[in-house]
């Protein structure tokens, strides 16, 4: 931990961070991995984080999970966990260097999920309270039987948390899922202005709105140096032609 | 009325008019004795006909396990630690101690929120931050804080477990060796509780004397919470 901790909208790093939100099937990290693969192609070095992936809190979040063991509290701070670590080790030192860091879902979509699940929404933001604020955070805007379908049809089974059958709202997982994924629409819709999300058609075609991300991320990166690192090509020919 | 209440909003799902029983806390920097005295104190609580819940630290069925491994690797950053904690305090809470304070227990805890965020506040956290994560808990009937100063501290963890890495801040690098680091690092943490004790109402309880005179001084603070009709004529009795 930083001698002071800096807390949301306080951090000043030459980095720039990129994230998108959305519920499940909206599309968001198909666009997200073709920004990446653009980002990269310019020059740029981009790492990128994913919601739920920090190795050592995963257990406890897989193994809470699979015995159903997770109250809304205790579920909305193992994901608070694992979000620190990642922002501790893998969104901080990178935005420090100057890098560009990419992010598939980010603190949104615990103030939606957690809040659905009852917890008090000051309660949750505070908790975040220490997490970076995104340069851009692209919220892709699905219709609800949008998502459905895409789920739907591509998924082979949905889970018990991500259809929020812990909540009761239905014995069955799909009605359970479209009333759940309902809500949280709900709360990503109040969040817009709170947060000033960039919203996203995400009805629009793929190449739509990859277009549209990366019009408004070149606004965004205006000062950023490339930083790509040399390759073997460019090193060779370091050494036949003379510099500057 | 419900007899308790939580700092601030308490987890949804939770009727705070169901919870009847009693909960004590023992706070203190580590090697006060907090643990020796929850076992004497529980036993004594049942020789008393009292059902007893205790828990500390680490002990949850959720995360206590991997909060331990994590501890030794020594690979989390400080906030991810601090909420680390948290989430196995709130799986003891919502899972241990509010069904027991529904069933009527004394629960009688070793460390609450209070060293959560005096650690995190030591290594560094926002200390308004880790006070509002911390706001879901339950505010307890008695904070009984064992206290040592930083002299006779030393003398009794030389002469017990000695210098744990953890106890010591290995973390924090405040210090040449583990003397220097653990003299540094308790001394902080005893500033941090020390100025809790006015604004959570902490009984301060001196632990510089025999077991048995501690032990005997927290009997008569908790027999006033657990049976405050027959505390009030109670010395030293056999209570």
């Amino acid at each position: 931990m930083p001698a002071s901790m800096k807390m949301y909208g306080k951090h000043r790093f030459p980095g720039r961070l990129f994230i998108v939100e959305g519920i499940d099937g909206s599309g968001k990290s198909t666009q997200l991995s073709l920004l990446h693969k653009w980002l990269e192609s310019e020059g740029y070095v981009a790492s990128f984080s994913e919601w739920n992936s920090s190795p050592l809190v995963r257990d406890v979040t897989k193994r809470g999970k699979k015995k159903k063991m997770l109250t809304p509290m205790t579920f909305s701070l193992i994901h608070a966990t694992d979000f620190a670590d990642r922002t501790e080790h893998d969104i901080i030192p990178p935005l420090k260097a100057g890098a560009v860091v990419l992010a598939d879902r980010y603190i949104y979509t615990a103030f939606a999920r957690d809040v659905v699940r009852g917890v008090h929404p000051d309660w949750v933001r505070s908790l975040y309270g220490f997490a970076v604020k995104p340069t851009v955070a692209f919220y892709f805007r699905t219709p609800l039987d949008v998502a459905t379908k895409r789920i739907l049809g591509g998924r082979d089974a949905m889970k018990y948390y991500e259809a929020g059958m812990d909540l009761d709202l239905s014995d069955d997982i799909e009605e359970s899922f479209r009333i759940f994924q309902g809500r949280i629409i709900e709360e990503y819709e109040k969040m817009v202005e709170e947060f000033g999300l960039v919203v996203i058609d995400a009805t629009l075609s793929i190449e739509e709105q990859q277009l549209e991300m990366r019009r408004i991320v070149t606004e965004a990166l205006t000062g950023t140096k490339k930083t790509r690192v040399r390759r073997w090509l460019d090193l060779a020919s370091l050494g036949k032609a003379p510099q500057e | 009325m419900a007899r308790f209440s939580f700092f601030g909003e308490g987890p949804p799902g939770i009727e705070l008019e169901e919870l009847k029983g009693k909960m004590v806390v023992l706070e203190g920097t580590d090697g006060v004795g907090r643990s020796t005295h929850v076992s004497l104190l529980k036993q004594w609580l049942e020789n008393n006909g009292h059902a007893v819940l205790d828990t500390g630290m680490t002990r949850s069925a959720l995360a206590g396990k991997r909060l331990r491994q994590a501890k030794e690797g020594h690979t989390l950053g400080g906030i991810t630690m601090s909420l680390f904690y948290t989430t196995d305090f709130a799986d003891r809470l919502e899972n241990e101690m509010i069904p027991a304070l529904r069933a009527g227990f004394v629960v009688l805890t070793d460390r609450y929120i209070y060293s959560l965020m005096a650690r995190s506040i030591v290594r560094g956290a926002d200390p308004e931050w880790i006070a509002n994560v911390c706001s879901f808990a339950l505010k307890p009937d008695a904070v009984l804080y064992l206290r040592l100063n930083i002299d006779d501290l030393v003398t009794r963890v030389i002469q017990t477990k000695g210098f744990d890495y953890w106890e010591s801040g290995m973390d924090l690098h405040l210090g040449a060796d583990r003397y220097d680091s653990f003299v540094e690092y308790q001394r902080r943490l005893l500033a941090q509780f020390d100025s809790m004790v006015e604004a959570y109402g902490f009984e301060v309880v001196d632990a510089s004397g025999s077991i048995e005179e501690v032990f005997d001084d927290l009997k008569q603070r908790i027999a006033r919470v657990v049976e405050p009709e027959r505390a009030s004529g109670a010395g030293k009795g056999k209570q």
